[in-house]
């Protein structure tokens, strides 16, 4: 096991990310932070906080669980079965700039579902995707717009995230 | 995806929902868990999602129904399936085929789940013996509305938090009732303590030997129960005289304006629809604060979304 990023480092790439969505998005623009279930909605609501603080306006924040639009749900090879939890968004994500966010971006498949989970409610004006670690090993041509650290982990490593909220540490490992 | 984290992870492994008898607790509380992701489809901008996007969902009606058939048919729509209506009346069962036939020859066609009602008793479990796809019972006989008793436990929880301590009265028909068989399954299970309520002639017989309490008396049980489910009176299905009179059994087993006067302020009215107003509840109870009939049917349509989904899932990933 090797530790990737410790805490220290998580912070200072939250305070980065969120330096560059500001320095990138128009001031007169509606942004809201959704994360995916279930590390995704932790960096949301940090992100959320951060946004709302250097912005001085309300950046909501939401939840997205991807499950009924995993691609994997009846394919003899999936993974294990999944549990369906509940999306929790509680604003209208019409015309908003959505930051899509999660801990890991890796085959981009976790991004395909939660794209069509999202435009099933409502047209955001665009999506951004913000994730902690962007891995190497893509099967879908889809790209990060905001990543914190990039791992060439091998493809039978694990790359697990670690948050305070939901881990009582705050880590990011290669296993 | 294949990222996430190794957990111990509850697996639902029934391809078949044919009672809520043979289910845990747990087993329960996965399905309402598993619902509420689902509720939000039906209030969302696009009212669909993909998890059953090429599957095959029939309705297989032997009896009457406009509720339950309804709510399946949208459940499975709402969850991108394509769902096939059988009925008796139109089918060749009117020319003398049989369940079994009837059922071999969807599956030949590609079904992938049947949602069954039928008279007799044990027909879903005699079906799911003898064909591959899934089988959700819809009800059947005097035996179980598996689905029916779900969403009635998950109103309940959802207003109430749980249904551990809370007592629950089941009120009319007893024994030709599906419904209060699945309601006392699913809510006994869950901790909460029911009693049957209605004229001895209208409870089943052997009733002692079920985890219920018995009552004869609406009067005695109203002021205690945090829940009244009033069940219809079923005349389609009442042989000999059960009860001398309507005015009769409504003076004694009415929900009626009177009697809600001594219940628990937060009581909730229930009931499986569709109404006799008049008879099992007056109107203005029916239609009362107390009552919570018409969200029991919006929540039908996120359990049967679950469900449809649960038992898909476990014959799709059975040999993972």
């Amino acid at each position: 096991m090797k530790i990737i990023l410790n805490s220290e480092q998580i912070q200072q790439i939250l305070k980065d990310l969120t330096a560059r969505i500001i320095a990138e998005t128009p001031r007169e623009l509606d942004i809201a932070t959704i994360g995916i279930r279930s590390r995704g909605e932790i960096l949301a609501q940090r992100l959320s906080g951060r946004l709302s603080q250097h912005l001085g306006k309300d950046v909501p924040c939401g939840t997205l669980d991807i499950t009924l639009y995993r691609d994997d749900l009846n394919s003899p090879r999936g993974t294990v079965q999944p549990q369906v939890r509940t999306t929790e968004i509680g604003f209208d994500i019409g015309d908003k700039i959505i930051i899509l966010v999660d801990d890991v971006l890796y085959t981009g498949r976790s991004a395909r579902a939660a794209m069509d989970a999202l435009i099933d409610l409502g047209r955001p004006r665009a999506i951004k995707l913000a994730v902690l670690v962007d891995r190497v090993g893509r099967e879908f041509p889809i790209q990060a717009d905001y990543a914190g650290y990039t791992s060439d982990a091998a493809p039978g490593k694990l790359v697990q995230v670690f948050l305070s909220e939901s881990d009582g540490k705050e880590e990011v490992v290669i296993e | 995806m294949a990222l996430k984290r190794k957990s111990k992870q509850f697996k639902w492994h029934h391809k078949h929902l044919l009672g809520l008898r043979e289910l845990s607790a747990e087993e329960i509380t996965y399905i309402l868990d598993t619902a509420k992701g689902f509720e939000q489809i039906s209030t969302r901008s696009v009212k669909k999602a993909p998890p059953l996007r090429g599957r095959v969902v029939v309705n297989l009606f032997f009896e009457d129904s406009t509720r339950t058939r309804n709510s399946f048919a949208l459940a499975a729509n709402r969850l991108s399936a394509d769902i096939i209506e059988f009925t008796k009346k139109s089918s060749s069962v009117s020319k003398g085929e049989t369940l079994l036939d009837t059922a071999r020859n969807l599956e030949a066609m590609g079904i992938d789940i049947v949602v069954i009602r039928h008279s007799a008793g044990g027909a879903p479990k005699f079906l799911s013996r003898n064909i591959n796809a899934c089988v959700i019972n819809a009800g059947d006989g005097f035996c179980e509305h598996p689905t029916q008793g779900l969403l009635d436990v998950y109103t309940i929880r959802k207003i109430k938090g749980t249904l551990e301590g809370l007592k629950v009265g089941i009120v009319g028909d007893i024994a030709h009732s599906r419904v209060a068989r699945s309601d006392m399954w699913a809510m006994t299970k869950l901790g909460a303590e029911v009693t049957f309520v209605g004229p001895p002639t209208l409870m089943p017989s052997r009733a002692d030997e079920l985890p219920v309490k018995i009552s004869y008396s609406l009067d005695e049980v109203i002021e205690k129960v945090d829940v009244i489910n009033m069940l219809r009176i079923q005349f389609e299905r009442l042989g000999g005289n059960p009860f001398p009179s309507i005015r009769e059994y409504s003076h004694y087993f009415g929900l009626t304006v009177e009697r809600m006067k001594r219940a628990k302020p937060d009581i909730l009215v229930m009931h499986p629809g569709p109404i006799n107003r008049g008879l099992e509840m007056e109107s203005e109870v029916a239609d009362g604060r107390n009552s919570v009939i018409l969200e029991q049917v919006t929540n039908g349509l996120a359990v049967r979304m679950a469900v449809l989904f649960l038992v898909n899932q476990a014959a799709a990933t059975a040999n993972r």
